[in-house]
């Protein structure tokens, strides 16, 4: 997409076609010539790996849901004869239940790879934002995925998540209704759920094609955050790039392998297996663990409506990162303080994750709101301050000198 | 209706928000012993005799007050479950009766065929709960529905050792922990005191006893074996496919690491002319050349 093709197509078909469709051109120019900065690490992979756990959930979703009925009746059992009837339908379900999560690790390390390096930084703003809005569309599909079950932990979930809009004066309780399609979490929710939960990953499907257009327009980032200048800086997407993401989704895959064969059963809630009963409340509710650290700072928060709005503010934040920090300099690399403070983030963030399973109450209430002071002074103190007072490390001239070490 | 429902939906919001959590209010109860099990780790597979001597113990005990609704009597033939032969299957659902209408739209009972799913103890759960103060749980998920928190660390830990058998390790805790309530223990009406039971009050009187139910291969006929069994056969009716998933998940596995190896090989030749140090000097002009 960027750049004049030097795309030659071989067979007659090919040329024919290319007159009429230059698609051959699109896909040589975006994936086979794109240059990419020599020097990419293997962070630079989970891109790919983010791609490949899309169409991973697409394919297994569409078969779940030839044999899933949306039903408040029989919702529950119709994922348990995907389980025990349906071929492999075990397989399937695991695969697609814990590929969500495989798809948020994904995400949560594609992020900071981000922020390490300052990706967000002029020109990429369109492109880092575009990757907030991916963010914001897999937490809406995951959660109403989890909803699809109906057991007792999608049930109580979806009647916590939604009750949070009610915290909005005024109109709070006639939206919860109106999002709800009753008085309570029902038939009529899981209904919308399932149909939403169907159509919102080609939505990320398509927002995904924006990203990668964007990113072709204005390049790749690199861990020493400066733009290539010769072709001496950069390699051809193929097979340079290829053969690396590749390997990794391969790698990825092997861990992905051992949660679904050997512990499909680990980062699902107990309670999911026993069907939904809105005349009993669980004992714990918990979200899946991807929205733990979120939750942390709902929970930090005394004022519901405040709490509200710090849970919405700690994701969308994220948009703004590029004028909140105002370095010039990009890569972590060559910003010894920023550093000290990303990992310290890196740190609360785990930290707000674990807080947010466990139940709110003394200690834990203390300590997590210490973190939610650090996550929000993160983004609206340090990085603006840090960009006026922190002083960098000089910059090499070039990729391939930093690469050489003649930086 | 409408009210009670916001009722509930503030309720919950503000037992979250507000931070007190009902279980977090009861002390935790004591870990169950860990067991050991044939189908724990990689190679796990369910013991036959095993699962057969469970499902002995739910037919001839749980089974007054327990449901199986998602099983049918042909699970019972399954090779990798309680094995048992196709004949003996069809003998043991033609000694269930099943409630059935006949031709002529009249609801009859007739002998159960291996296609019906196990019939429920209860009419329905009203009736079920009207009898004991707290509907006894379907069994069918029951193994995978219950367990215990095992907290940090050993919940990272679990990840590497693939411990997964909380629920049968509770279930079985849970079978012997029958106890005289310490002193000062309230125990409500209808209650039985019960270690490993969160809040120790729980509905179920103690099903077993010693030499209650009959095994005819000779292991011991003490409660203690009867719950592992039963614990067992559930583990097995809760996750029926769990040796055919742990099988390919090794060829997988083995497959992957292979194909990563070979990859990770391609990709350092491939790489080679940009990472050389000597050759480093080009890079996308270089490999135009050279390609
Ligand atoms: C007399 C009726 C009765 C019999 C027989 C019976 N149960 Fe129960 N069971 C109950 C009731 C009632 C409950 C609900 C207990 C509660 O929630 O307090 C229950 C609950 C349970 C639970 C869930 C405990 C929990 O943590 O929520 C398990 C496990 C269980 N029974 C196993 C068995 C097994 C195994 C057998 C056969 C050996 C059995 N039961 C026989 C009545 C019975
Ligand atoms: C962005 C991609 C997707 C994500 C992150 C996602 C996430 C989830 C999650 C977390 C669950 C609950 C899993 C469980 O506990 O069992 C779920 C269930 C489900 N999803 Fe998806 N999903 C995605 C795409 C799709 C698609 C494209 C479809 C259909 C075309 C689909 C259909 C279903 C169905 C039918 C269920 C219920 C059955 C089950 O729980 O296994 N999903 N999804």
């Amino acid at each position: 997409m960027s750049g004049h093709s030097t795309y030659r197509p071989q067979s007659k078909f090919m040329q024919w076609l290319e007159k009429r469709l230059p698609i051959g051109g699109l896909v040589h120019s975006s994936f086979v010539a794109y240059p990419t900065p020599r020097n990419l690490n293997y962070w630079w992979t989970f891109g790919g790996i983010l791609a490949f756990m899309l169409a991973v959930q697409i394919v297994t979703g569409i078969v779940l849901a030839m044999h899933y009925t949306p039903q408040a009746d029989m919702a529950f059992n119709s994922v348990e004869s995907i389980m025990r009837d349906v071929n492999y339908g075990w397989l399937i379900r695991y695969v697609h239940a814990n590929g969500a999560s495989m798809f948020f690790l994904a995400a949560y390390i594609h992020l900071f790879r981000g922020m390490y390096y300052g990706s967000y930084k002029e020109p990429r703003e369109v492109l880092w934002i575009l990757g907030v809005i991916l963010l914001l569309l897999m937490i809406a599909t995951g959660f109403m995925g989890y909803v699809l079950v109906w057991g007792q932990m999608s049930f109580w979930a979806a009647t916590v998540i939604t009750n949070l809009f009610s915290a909005i004066p005024g109109v709070g309780s006639t939206i919860v209704t109106w999002l709800w399609g009753g008085y309570a979490v029902g038939n009529p929710t899981l209904n919308r759920f399932f149909s939403l939960h169907y159509l919102l990953p080609f939505v990320i499907a398509g927002v995904v094609v924006l990203h990668i257009w964007a990113l072709h327009v204005v390049g790749q980032n690199n861990p020493a955050g400066i733009e290539p200048k010769s072709d001496r800086d950069t390699v051809p997407f193929t097979p340079y790039a290829t053969i690396k993401d590749t390997f990794m989704i391969v790698v990825f895959c092997i861990v992905f392998a051992w949660f679904v064969f050997y512990i499909p059963n680990y980062l699902l809630h107990p309670d999911n297996y026993i069907p939904a009963n809105p005349a009993q409340t669980p004992p714990e509710i918990v979200p899946e663990w991807y929205y733990l650290p979120f939750y942390a700072i709902l929970r930090s928060i005394p004022n519901k409506l405040l709490g509200v709005c710090a849970l919405f503010a700690s994701i969308v934040i994220l948009a703004f990162l590029p004028w909140l920090d105002t370095s010039p300099v990009r890569s972590a690399r060559y910003r010894p303080l920023y550093r000290q403070f990303f990992w310290l983030f890196v740190a609360t963030a785990i930290g707000l994750g674990y807080l947010g399973s466990r139940p709110p109450e003394g200690v834990y209430v203390v300590i997590s709101r210490i973190l939610t002071v650090y996550y929000f002074a993160f983004f609206l103190i340090i990085l603006p301050l840090l960009g006026i007072f922190e002083k960098t490390r000089p910059l090499p001239n070039s990729i391939a000198d930093s690469v050489l070490g003649k930086a | 209706m409408k009210a009670k429902s916001t009722i509930r939906a503030v309720f919950v919001f503000g037992a979250l928000a507000a931070g007190t959590a009902v279980a977090a209010a009861q002390e935790e109860p004591p870990t169950p012993p860990r067991l050991s099990w044939s189908f724990s780790g990689p190679f796990g597979k369910y013991d036959q005799a095993q699962l057969q001597r469970g499902f002995k113990v739910y037919r001839e005990v749980c089974s007054t007050c327990h449901s199986l609704n998602l099983l049918a009597f042909r699970d019972l033939a399954d090779p990798y479950g309680p094995g048992f032969s196709e004949a003996q299957a069809q003998q043991i659902a033609s000694e269930y009766k099943i409630k059935d209408i006949d031709d002529k739209g009249q609801p009859i009972e007739r002998p159960g065929r291996l296609a019906d799913h196990f019939p429920p103890p209860f009419p329905n759960e009203a009736a079920a709960k009207a009898t004991y103060g707290v509907a006894p749980p379907d069994m069918s998920t029951l193994a995978k529905a219950r367990g215990y928190r095992r907290g940090f660390p050993w919940f990272i830990v679990d990840i590497f050792t693939q411990y997964q058998e909380e629920g049968p390790d509770y279930i079985a805790a849970y079978l012997q922990g029958y106890r005289e309530p310490p002193k000062g223990f309230e125990l409500p009406a209808g209650g039985h005191y019960n270690e490993y039971f969160p809040g120790h009050n729980t509905a179920m009187p103690p099903p077993l006893q010693d030499g209650q139910v009959a095994y005819d291969d000779g292991s011991p006929q003490t409660v203690q074996q009867y719950a592992k069994d039963i614990a067992a056969f559930l583990m097995w009716a809760a996750e029926p496919h769990l040796v055919a998933r742990k099988r390919i998940g090794f060829q997988v596995l083995i497959y992957l690491i292979v194909l990563a190896g070979l990859l990770y090989f391609t990709k350092k030749r491939v790489w080679h002319a940009v990472e050389a140090p000597h050759e480093s000097a080009s890079g996308q002009a270089a490999t135009k050349a050279g390609a």
